[in-house]
């Protein structure tokens, strides 16, 4: 018979999840640039691969303390943003997607080549670069928690810090949208000119946007090679792709709605992972190999957010009045 | 549509505003924005080609012409929005060459557009809050921390409600702007531009999709505008609102500055015709209503 205690408690791990705040955090940096800026950035993914690498490669070839690594990331985020903001920020949205979508591969195969195998890698990528991380830990040993949720020290740090970051990074954004920078950074979405025309720098605040909703895929990336490895086909255009379905689940001009949108694409992936596999084993699905059924769990995730694209087009948390109007 | 407009009272009409004999070019009494030799080409296409114009300040002008003749380009070389091959040009004595749309507007000179730009998914009274100058909220540092541009923005409301009351848009202040009408859309982009508290106005097409009603309401807010010592620069192709709210007529065709004038001496003006008509307009070459019509207009009408 089907466990469906172990179903549901391996769901629920999924709700506070280092990965879950990681997914969240880089889908609230796009909403900064998709959702208030109007800025298509298809790039999140090297915005994250460049936290990941910058973060581990800062501690394992030139010893940075865990802050210097960090720095060093969110750096290297910022001149990428530049690099790329610079010749695209005065086209149309369009040239941006294109440009970003490219620079984050032209990123992921720069880490993926054997020309700097020393320092990155190459395609097995870097571990062993937790220590630091780990010895900054202020809870003493043991293990906490009940039910599902029961971690070690190490996991529960591990935790505590990720959705710290991303409960300041949504109070900030928060502050910002409702601050007159949010609404200038707003006007630009609706139309630029208008916005030029009253006298703002409209290319100096869609570089800013690039660059804050950047700095957060960057944390992100780091948060979420801490409990794995870096890994270079962690970074493909397909990471890019989830982030953009948990941001438009959640809603896109939200705050929240990355975080939620977060939850639920993570909850159900595990939910019909774990279902589909003992569904398999128990042989409800005797036409099914449990290779195959792997891959059907991403099916079903598709349906269930298509369900709620087509009953809720507005996301979870965006406002419906937005929609009644055509663009 | 416009002939049954009745004017609520008669607007006082600015004279003596030039030197010498009106014609292209002349100069002003007191000019508050100077183009030189400007001239864009698209292509083979010569769309704006200026040998000199000075627009009067404390005026207000009407730029006309046949539809192709460069006045929106002149607008937005003029604004910023767009670079002129060569020339030079000057507002209130400063140099504009090479400067962004964005610090031209800071200097004052503020302009609308002919496809009207209300941010749609921002509330009007968000709309209005925009226009405003100088907002310490505006900065990435600062906005982060509410105490230092809070006071600003309360003033801010109290000077966009008063401008919305003005304009009868008070009542929507917290309504998307994608709600209102067409023509409460160009009364907004009218108001938000006046939050900058503008020298020049520069208004393109304020009158284009607008109902007779509101275009009544749109004019005065034009006439307001001089009566509270701006200047205002705007295309129109309605000859009576030209007539009955200009002081001084600038008439472009093909790029060129054709004739200048107060509005109804210019109208008279054999170049105008011209420009409208073509100059063979003597001669019967088959139908084209809409030129004929606009030259009707411009015969015919009686204030």
């Amino acid at each position: 018979m089907i466990d469906w205690g172990a179903i549901f408690g391996n769901a629920a791990v999924e709700l506070i999840s280092p990965t879950t705040a990681a997914y969240a955090l880089a889908a609230l940096g796009l909403a900064i640039h998709f959702g208030y800026t109007g800025l298509l950035n298809f790039g999140q993914a090297g915005f994250m691969a460049l936290g990941a690498y910058g973060y581990a490669i800062s501690i394992l070839t030139f010893g940075f303390p865990v802050w210097g690594a960090v720095l060093v990331g969110i750096g290297a985020s910022v001149v990428f943003a530049i690099v790329l903001g610079v010749p695209t920020l005065r086209l149309r949205a369009d040239y941006l997607a294109i440009v970003t979508i490219a620079a984050a591969e032209i990123v992921r195969l720069l880490f993926t080549t054997n020309t700097f195998n020393s320092v990155t890698g190459s395609a097995n990528g870097l571990s062993g670069y937790k220590t630091e991380f780990a010895a900054l830990n202020p809870i003493p040993d043991g293990t906490y928690g009940f039910g599902p949720f029961e971690y070690n020290a190490y996991d529960w740090w591990l935790r505590i810090v990720a959705w710290s970051v991303v409960i300041l990074a949504c109070l900030l954004t928060w502050q910002l949208m409702r601050s007159p920078w949010g609404r200038v950074i707003k006007g630009i979405r609706e139309d630029e000119d208008a916005v030029r025309a009253l006298g703002k720098n409209v290319y100096s605040y869609k570089m800013q946007s690039l660059i804050l909703g950047g700095v957060f895929g960057t944390l992100a990336g780091m948060i979420f090679a801490l409990p794995r490895a870096v890994v270079p086909s962690n970074y493909q255009t397909s990471l890019t792709f989830f982030i953009y379905a948990i941001l438009l689940l959640g809603g896109a001009a939200t705050i929240l709605g990355p975080v939620i949108g977060s939850m639920i694409f993570w909850v159900l992936l595990s939910f019909f992972s774990g279902f589909i596999a003992r569904a398999v084993e128990a042989g409800w699905l005797p036409f099914m190999s449990s290779i195959q059924a792997g891959q059907l769990r991403f099916i079903l995730v598709g349906v269930a957010i298509m369900l709620i694209v087509v009953f809720r087009p507005q996301g979870i948390f965006g406002n419906k009045k937005e929609l009644a109007f055509v663009k | 549509m416009s002939s049954n407009i009745v004017p609520t009272s008669k607007p006082v009409k600015s004279t003596g505003l030039h030197i010498g004999a009106a014609e292209p070019g002349c100069a002003k009494r007191d000019p508050i924005l100077v183009a030189d030799k400007v001239s864009r080409s698209f292509g083979g296409l010569k769309a704006v080609d200026v040998d000199h114009l000075e627009v009067p300040r404390g005026a207000i002008t009407a730029l006309i012409g046949p539809n192709g003749a460069g006045k929106t380009t002149l607008f937005n070389l003029l604004t910023g929005f767009d670079k002129p091959d060569t020339g030079t040009w000057t507002f209130e004595g400063r140099s504009l060459g090479g400067v962004p749309a964005y610090k031209v507007a800071r200097m004052g000179q503020v302009r609308t557009f002919q496809l009207t730009k209300a941010l749609g998914l921002l509330t009007v009274m968000d709309n209005m809050l925009l226009g405003a100058k100088g907002q310490d909220g505006e900065s990435l540092v600062k906005s982060v921390l509410p105490f230092l541009w809070r006071g600003q923005e309360t003033a801010n409301e109290a000077k966009a409600l008063e401008l919305l009351t003005r304009f009868k848009l008070d009542t929507k202040k917290n309504d998307y702007a994608a709600s209102l009408s067409g023509g409460q859309r160009k009364l907004l982009e009218m108001a938000r531009a006046l939050m900058s508290d503008p020298t020049l106005v520069m208004l393109d097409e304020p009158m284009a999709g607008v109902n007779p009603a509101l275009t009544q309401s749109l004019l005065d807010h034009v006439l307001n505008l001089k009566s509270e010592g701006m200047s205002v620069l705007f295309v129109e192709h309605d000859m009576h609102m030209v007539r009955h709210i200009a002081d001084w007529v600038v008439v472009m065709a093909e790029g060129r500055v054709v004739a200048e004038g107060d509005p109804y001496e210019v109208m008279q003006n054999q170049a105008v015709i011209d420009a409208y008509l073509g100059k063979h307009h003597d001669e019967d070459l088959g139908e084209d209503t809409e030129n004929v019509e606009a030259m009707k207009e411009l015969l015919d009408d009686e204030l």
